[in-house]
Formats: C-alpha cells, structure tokens, sequence
C-alpha cells in the first residue's frame, strides 16, 4: 500500500516535470541518431586496383563511387596499398580471385566486399574468392557493432542520473525526513523507487530500443521481447546503484561528478574496444560493471540473434546488481533511522 | 509506569560537539509544551528525539512507555519539521494524498481529511495548484496541513507558524487548543512570546540545556518579570 503510494508519486512527478521526460527519451534518441548518420553517412569514393582482371568483373565493378584502375601484373599488392591510396586490390591468380583491404575502415571494407561479391556472383559464379586485410579485420563493423552498446549506455547513464537526483532531492528538500517520521518501512521506500521509476524506464527502454531498430535501422537479428528485457535490467541496476550514490552526494552537482568516475569507465568496458586490447591492469574492472554485461547481451541478441539461452547469465548478473544495490540502499538508510 | 505520554531523558552529540546535555522532559496528554531558546541552542534536535527520526548519544525517550524508535508510535506522531519538506512539482492535493497514504489514513476518509486541513490553514482553494508556485507562508501552511491530517495524537512541531501572518497563526493556534481539549499532546518550538504565553507550559533550552520549565506564570513568577519575553531575557537567552 505505501509502496503504491510512493510508485504513484513517482509517477505523477514524472508527468508533471515532461522536460525530464524529454531528457529521458528525446535525448539519447537524438545522440543515437546523429551518431548514426556519423558512422553511416555517404559512401566515400573508393579506389580499387585491379591486377589481371577479366573485363567483365571490372565491368560490374566500376560503378558510381568506384574507381577502378588496372595495374601491372608484376607489381606487389601490399606496397601499393601502403604507398598510393588503393582501398583494396583485386588480383586473380590461377582462376581464383584475391582480395587485398586496407581494411582500417569497416564500413568501406565491407562495402568493397560486398560490390565485388555481388559482381562476381552473376559473372564467375564458380571463382574461388579469398579476402585479405592489410589492417583491421572482417570482424569490425562500425554503428551496428557499438549501437549496441549505446542503446544500453544511454539507458543506463540517464536512468541513473535521473534516479539519483530525485533520491537526493528527497534527501536535500527533507521530504526523506518526513517520510521517516511516518511509519513507512525503509524496504516500501526503495521498493517504491524501483517500480515506480521501474515503470517509466520500461516506457523509455521501448520507444528508445523501438526508434534504434525500425527508424536509425540498427542491425537487429534477434527478439525484440528480448532486447527490452535486457534493456529493462540494466535500466534497474542502474537506479538502484544511481540511489545508492545518491546518499554520497551533498547536491545535484556532486551527483554529475559521479558520471566521469562511474558512467564514463563503463562505456570503455562494455565492448567499446576490445577487452583484449585493454591493459591487463583496467581489464579486470570490466566484468565489475553492470554495462560490461548488458551490452554483451544486447549484442548477443541484436548482433549475433541469439535467445534466452545465450543471455540469462547477463541478466542473471544484471538482476544480482540490482538485488545486492537495493539491499545496501535499505542499509544506507538506517543512516536517516535505524528501524 | 507513569501516565506521561512521553518520557525522555537524553544527551546528543554530533561528532565531539554536545548539542543536548542530559535533557529530562515529561509530557502529558492535552498540553501543549513549548520550547524556546535562542538560535542554536537544541530545540530541533530535541523535537527529533522526541518523535523518533534521531536516536540520543545517551538515554532514551519513551512513548506510551515503549522506547523509541518504534513504527507502531511513530503512526501516533504528527511531525513538521523546521524546513518545508514537500515535493515541489505537485500540486498541494497531490501531496497530500501521498502524505495520507504514507500515515494510513483510509481511503474513504482522505477527501474529507484533506478537506479539513486545508480549511484549517486557509488554502483550500489553492489545492490544484503546484506548490512550487506557492509563497513562503503558503508553503508553511501546507506542511502543517500534512502534519495534522491523519489525526495524531502526538504533534511535534518545528517553528509552525513561521512566516504566516498574525490573524492566520491567531487561527492556527485556535486549533491547536481545541486539539490539546480533545486530549491531543503538542509540542512547539517558537521564538515568537505571544505564542509562548498561549502554552499550557514552557521548556527553556539554552546551549543544549533545559535550563528552567514550568507554566508561563511560574517562569515569570520565578524570575519576577511581568512578561514572557523578560522571563526568556532573564534567562540569558
Ligand atoms: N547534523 C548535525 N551535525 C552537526 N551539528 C549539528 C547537526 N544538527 C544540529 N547541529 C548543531 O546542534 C546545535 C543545535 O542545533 P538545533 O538545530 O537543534 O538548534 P535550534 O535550537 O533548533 O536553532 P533554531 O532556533 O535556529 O532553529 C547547533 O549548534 C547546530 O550547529
Ligand atoms: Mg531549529
């Protein structure tokens, strides 16, 4: 009964503050999509050398955008990738076709490989094909490999913000205090927070898992039931660690300082850059971070396709953090009263 | 066992600094005690040991002879503290329908409930309106409304008339009179003698210390001032 009473609160707060409402869902669907339109802009002219090359696949080839230029037999792919500004080198070798990518740029990687795959398809159907990179590899894809891991950062870095402060507001403008001087317990008041705000961030998780997938068209193989599931837990753990934090900060701009020190190492964790590359000294924090899972998650089932069988560990751990979180705020508050 | 409502006998400090020094009060039923001091001198942290939001360094209060804290009393107290403490972005309703659930008022009562205590301090045609858009006085009278509105018997309250003008507080403390006749225990911090005067007995609190109590006419007797304020004077305060 007194949780309801602190979910409807929260609720109607809510909607009588639509500027938060606005931050919550207009903003990361703004960052998303100019990042999109930045990662997946126009093709860039590409320039590709062709070494011994039948005439009908420089034919299918030499397309708008596409510079097809022919190059001496003798010469070796490698250098000319490195001296001159060949985007990749076409050769053929006995019957088989090779390609040589620059490779540092997924985006145009994949393109080339796709221009020349769909040429050689109608034409040497037969033609064995062997892809090489200069640099980089055929694993690195751009927007639809991090989006990802934006979609769940976003959610998480403004539902903790949000969460936190509205706790700490309680705390500053002393409405904690009249909340306990009644008989409210201190588990109907964090549970309260958890629902309530549990609700909105469903709404939010939604429209902006939704606007990813169908409007900036984010790679998307798997369920969307799934997708918001994990968007969902990971929009838990991050109101709860948000209250939690809450009781660490004296005002709202302290709460902001918690962002480079808490938000920002997540995002370089969750998949940003590849853990590997990461220094054996940082790396170990990773699987420490709530993101660090969501967005594995999230990559499983957007990127990869793959169900509940691939991702109930990530939400098994993500729905620990939330748990062991909310414990340890109904332990920060005996600091306000011991019962 | 005593028939006093509450019975506390404390010391608090914050840190090294003693901010109450072995303070023994009894309250009964149907009084209104009133606590005066000067600036700093305990009267907020006393009246937070009293309904339970903070525990003494040393000692206890006792309610109904159970030791506080204690959510089964702290259903029976009516507090309002020294700041406003409401949500800004709500309306006054809105507040006072979360407050009411939180203290258990029935469903069936709450309209009526509110309807009373908004009546009681005279904003009962500002209800819809958002409490950031309430004046300083305005704002005062909602946090007392939320103190009174599920019926405590116990009301503890922190300056309550602060910043509300003198035919409104005549009003309010009409109201607190005829609650202490219904047997309701009100305990009030003031800095303002008119309301002093108008207490059923006074607490002197001076650097943490209750340093004199008793009815308005026994601390002026005690001191032979002819007024409260002289009576506070002599005290050093
Ligand atoms: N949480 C706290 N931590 C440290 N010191 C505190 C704390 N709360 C109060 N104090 C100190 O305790 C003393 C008494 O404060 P209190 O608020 O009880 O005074 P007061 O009598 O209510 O004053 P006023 O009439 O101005 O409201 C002050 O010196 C104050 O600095
Ligand atoms: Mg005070």
């Amino acid at each position: 009964m007194r949780v309801l009473a602190v979910v409807i609160r929260i609720l109607k707060q809510f909607l009588h503050d639509k500027r938060t409402i606005a931050l919550m869902i207009v903003a990361p669907i703004i960052v998303l999509t100019m990042l999109s339109l930045v990662f997946n802009g126009e093709e860039l002219e590409v320039e590709i050398g062709v070494i011994d090359a039948p005439t009908s696949v420089i034919d299918m080839i030499d397309q708008e955008n596409v510079s097809v230029i022919k190059l001496d037999s003798d010469i070796n792919p490698e250098d000319r990738i490195k001296e001159e500004n060949y985007d990749a080198i076409l050769s053929f070798e006995e019957g088989k076709m090779n390609i040589l990518l620059e490779g540092s740029d997924p985006s145009l990687s994949n393109g080339i490989i796709n221009t020349i795959k769909q040429s050689s398809n109608t034409d040497t159907k037969s033609t064995p094909l062997s892809i090489e990179y200069l640099y980089g590899s055929q694993d690195m894809t751009t927007f639809d490999h991090f989006g990802p891991v934006l979609v769940g950062f976003f959610i998480f870095f403004f539902v903790f913000l949000i969460a936190g402060v509205s706790f700490l507001r309680e705390r500053t403008q002393g409405t904690l205090e009249r909340l306990l001087a009644s008989p409210i317990k201190r588990s109907e008041l964090v549970m309260g927070y958890v629902i309530g705000f549990g609700l909105f961030t469903t709404i939010q998780s939604s429209i902006i898992a939704l606007y990813s997938i169908y409007v900036i068209d984010l790679k998307m193989e798997g369920s969307f039931m799934y997708v918001l599931l994990i968007t969902v837990m990971l929009a838990l753990s991050a109101l709860t660690l948000g209250i939690l934090l809450s009781a660490f900060a004296k005002n709202e701009l302290q709460m902001i300082q918690f962002i480079p020190l808490v938000i920002v190492p997540q995002f370089f964790f969750a998949g940003l850059f590849n853990l590997e590359t990461i220094s054996d000294y940082l790396s170990w924090l990773g699987p420490l971070t709530p993101l660090y899972y969501g967005a594995d998650a999230l990559r499983d089932v957007m990127i990869r396709g793959q169900g509940f069988s691939e991702i109930w560990v990530d939400l098994l751990v993500l729905g620990g953090f939330s748990f062991v979180f909310i414990v340890m705020n109904v332990f920060a508050l005996k600091k306000h009263r011991r019962i | 066992m005593t028939t006093n409502l509450i019975e506390a006998h404390v010391s608090k400090r914050f840190g090294k600094k003693t901010v109450l020094k072995d303070v023994a009060i009894s309250l009964n039923k149907g009084e209104i005690f009133g606590l005066l001091g000067p600036s700093g001198s305990g009267k907020t942290t006393l009246v937070k040991l009293l309904c339970g939001i903070d525990e003494p360094s040393e000692g206890e209060v006792t309610v109904l002879n159970q030791k506080m804290p204690d959510l089964a009393l702290i259903k029976r107290i009516g507090y309002m503290a020294q700041a406003d403490a409401l949500y800004h972005e709500l309306t006054a309703k809105e507040n006072l329908a979360f407050f009411a659930s939180i203290n258990g008022v029935k469903r069936t009562k709450r309209k009526e409930r509110i309807q009373h205590v908004m009546k009681l301090v005279d904003l009962e045609d500002d209800l819809n309106k958002r409490v950031e858009a309430f004046s300083g006085g305005m704002k005062r009278r909602l946090s007392l409304a939320i103190a009174l509105l599920h019926e405590p018997e116990i009301l503890v309250l922190d300056e309550p008339t602060v910043g509300i003008d003198p035919a409104l507080r005549n009003k309010i403390w009409e109201t607190f009179e005829t609650l202490r006749e219904s047997g309701v225990l009100i305990v009030v911090t003031t800095h303002v003698m008119d309301e002093a005067e108008r207490c059923s007995r006074l607490g002197m609190v001076r650097d943490g210390q209750l340093i004199a109590s008793g009815t308005p006419d026994e601390l002026k007797q005690e001191t032979g001032a002819s007024t409260i304020e002289h009576a506070f004077l002599s005290y050093g305060g």
